[in-house]
């Protein structure tokens, strides 16, 4: 069966006090809408990708809260999986349409971040930890640290090269108008920003966001030259660091990423453009080389020289700005990085088109690596 | 009516600390901390100073200028420190000055701008003959948390005017804007302020300053070439710049209100102290624009017309050493320990 993405949309990302949840999802479904130019009943099934509304906003039942609010009336699930929430989402929209159970489907992604107060969505966010890395009184900037650490003491990663990937990806999100930064950057800023978790620092993290994404995918032959959703792949690690095997790798992403090809029957040097989970700078240095892109330890040089910059040759990686840059509002970004593929797929994508891009692949990550999601796109 | 500010006085503790030594002891980067708050040190309250110490100091120095003063039918003490939760400011200050038992006594709060909403009400009670003459304080030794961003900026000091006929500086026109804005709060009982860190800035600070400002532009049809001055609430240094500069004023105008680069944030006393730093070098026939902030959120925007007979009061303050020049480079540096000692943190 195929499987086609025939519409997306994506709010602006940012600091939105004025805009609420409700407001954020029925932007970004009446864009996908609009994208697919299909009706909104044809629209079968919702899936939510959503992590911090019950904890900050004390709202749960997000499945009915946004059929009721979007108009539509159908079946509609919540997904958590931390920071993967959104490509969760789209997984599980995938396994109903490949079921048979609805032929088109809606994938929303949402969150709602920067009207609570930092240090509260810090505590939030750690509900994707342990408890023994809660008690132990770990963030996440911390446990990036240590993975950041690790990187650089196996491969003699050095800070300048993380650094490479927030230059890139705030370059990329100077060309998104929906970026929460469009402002471009320099190794030098990066490297003079405030401390955060040695050694990664203010201009190596990814930002507290409010936003929504949302993707109509259906089994039904388009009317429009569409991409298709080729592979749809989960796997899972340990919830915490302190168990992991390696602390240079996420495993999760190794496993996904393999079990990904494998269903696309396509190798990493084939993808052209990929959405990858940089939560940190550290985590695109390791997603590039656990999906396969570059070998362990070659990677963060490689961003550094401007291999995966837009106007490369080869691969493209973060051009819609990555979370660090267009921006994290957690159960938004899954869905946000397959929607920046299929506008890509379908030369949409204004100043950061990659030109002739065919296949595309989106790397979400929840956690410190306990669950990674893998879509691959192709048109 | 002419109605306005008759006298007034002001007080600033001598103690100091230098913002670095607060970086230093958070191991924060100090360069940082003070190129991205403007600000290099922050006035400090002694240990036995309080909210009603700083305002009577300020009073006191508001009704030893010998002018003229009608009879005071009114007393508003504004502040976000009051040392009670039941039991006023005002009557403690008014029994301490000796003001009798006839006059209206009244605490405002309302964050950082209670005391210019003290300037309203008197100016009207005044303006319609209910009283001759009424006191206004505004009064801080400001709150916050060790370790939180407003740690950097939060002092204290305190401003009194005395609001009358035949004033020294003429209240040509006010405004006002308010709307329900939580961007800085604290509830009764809690001792330390919360703050939802940039939220308190565009739909906060510049929404409301700005909109108190543009009603008394066109209110008053006044230009902001036409005005000598200009004062704002000083969260932060930058802030005021930047509203300044929003609004058409000029670096130049802006200059001598800028108490918080040598201060800090006295909450309150912010725009009065700033107000105060003005009319010490005002000549006759200028005008002095003024805006201030309250968290929760609004503004009070006042355009004040000074008179020949600030000339006395100017030699007077600066007689008895308490221009605000003059206060302001009386100071003596604490160190992080001794801060927390003053402030009875520890």
């Amino acid at each position: 069966m195929n499987i086609y993405a025939i519409g997306s949309g994506v709010t602006k990302f940012g600091e939105l006090w004025g805009t609420s949840p409700r407001i954020l999802a029925k932007k970004a479904f009446a864009e996908a809408l609009d994208d697919a130019g299909i009706p909104k009943g044809r629209v079968e099934a919702l899936f939510v990708g959503n992590m911090l509304s019950g904890i900050l906003g004390g709202q749960e039942h997000l499945g009915a809260l946004f059929a009721q609010e979007l108009g539509l009336n159908a079946p509609a699930f919540k997904i958590e999986g931390a920071c993967a929430s959104g490509g969760l989402a789209l997984h599980n929209a995938v396994n109903s349409v490949l079921s048979n159970q609805y032929q088109t489907v809606a994938v929303l992604g949402v969150e709602k971040m920067t009207d609570h107060k930092p240090e509260d969505v810090a505590t939030a966010l750690m509900g994707a930890g342990t408890d023994v890395e809660r008690m132990s009184g770990a963030t996440f900037p911390g446990l990036y640290a240590i993975l950041a650490r690790a990187h650089m003491a196996e491969y003699r990663t050095t800070e300048e090269e993380l650094a490479g990937v927030s230059v890139k990806n705030h370059f990329h999100a100077s060309l998104n108008p929906k970026a929460q930064f469009t402002l471009r950057v320099t190794v030098e800023q990066v490297m003079k920003s405030t401390l955060i978790a040695d050694p990664l620092k203010l201009l190596d993290c990814s930002p507290i966001s409010d936003g929504a994404a949302a993707v109509i995918i259906t089994s039904r032959k388009p009317a429009k030259k569409s991409p298709k959703v080729v592979a749809s792949a989960v796997a899972t690690d340990t919830l915490g660091l302190a168990e992991r095997e390696s602390l240079t790798e996420l495993a999760a992403t190794k496993k996904a990423a393999k079990k990904a090809f494998t269903l696309a029957g396509v190798s990493p040097s084939d993808i052209d453009i990929a959405e990858v989970h940089d939560c940190f700078s550290i985590a695109e240095t390791l997603a590039l080389e656990d999906i396969g892109f570059y070998p362990k330890g070659r990677a963060a040089g490689a961003v550094a020289r401007g291999e995966v910059t837009l106007g490369s040759k080869g691969l493209v990686v973060n051009t819609s700005g990555g979370l660090k840059a267009c921006g994290h509002p957690v159960g938004a970004t899954g869905v946000k990085q397959v929607a920046e593929l299929i506008k890509q797929l379908t030369g949409k994508s204004g100043r950061r088109q990659v030109k002739g891009a065919k296949l595309g692949l989106a790397q979400n990550v929840g956690g410190s690596g306990a669950t990674a999601v893998i879509h691959i796109l192709k048109i | 009516m002419n109605v306005g500010i008759t006298s007034y006085g002001t007080y600033i503790p001598r103690h100091r600390i230098k913002i670095e030594d607060i970086a230093k002891a958070w191991r924060k980067n100090p360069e940082e901390i003070v190129k991205s708050l403007g600000i290099a040190e922050k006035s400090v309250p002694a240990i036995d100073e309080d909210a009603v110490t700083l305002a009577l100091e300020a009073a006191y120095a508001t009704l030893r200028f010998p002018g003229e003063k009608g009879e005071i039918g009114s007393l508003l003490v504004g502040s976000e420190s009051h040392p009670y939760a039941v039991n006023p400011t005002s009557t403690i200050v008014g029994e301490i000055l000796g003001l009798g038992n006839n006059y209206l006594a009244g605490d405002l709060e309302f964050a950082c701008k209670a005391a210019t909403a003290g300037m309203q009400l008197t100016a009207g009670l005044v303006s319609s003959g209910q009283i001759d003459s009424g006191l206004v304080v505004a009064t801080d030794t400001a709150q916050s948390k060790p370790h939180d961003a407003l740690e950097y900026t939060s002092a204290a000091a305190s401003a009194a005017f005395l609001i009358g006929k035949n004033p020294l500086a003429t209240l040509l026109s006010f405004t006002s804007y308010s709307s329900d804005t939580p961007d800085f709060w604290r509830r009764d009982g809690i001792r330390y302020p919360s703050h939802a860190g940039r939220f308190t800035g565009e739909p906060a600070y510049f929404a409301h300053v700005m909109g108190a400002a543009n009603l008394l532009l066109k209110k008053t049809g006044i230009k902001p070439k036409d005005i000598k001055y200009c004062v704002f609430h000083m969260p932060n240094a930058k802030f005021p710049r930047d509203v300044a500069g929003r609004l058409g004023f000029s670096q130049e105008q802006l200059d001598p209100s800028l108490v918080v680069d040598f201060i800090g944030n006295p909450y309150s006393a912010s725009s009065p102290l700033g107000l105060a730093a003005v009319l010490d070098i005002a000549g006759s026939g200028e005008m002095i624009f003024m805006v201030s902030y309250g968290s929760g959120a609004g503004s009070d925007a006042f355009l004040w017309e000074v008179n020949p007979g600030i000339k006395k009061i100017q030699k007077f303050r600066k007689e008895h050493k308490q221009l605000f020049s003059q206060q302001v480079a009386n100071k003596s540096y604490l160190d992080y320990v001794g801060y927390l000692k003053n402030t009875d943190k520890i």
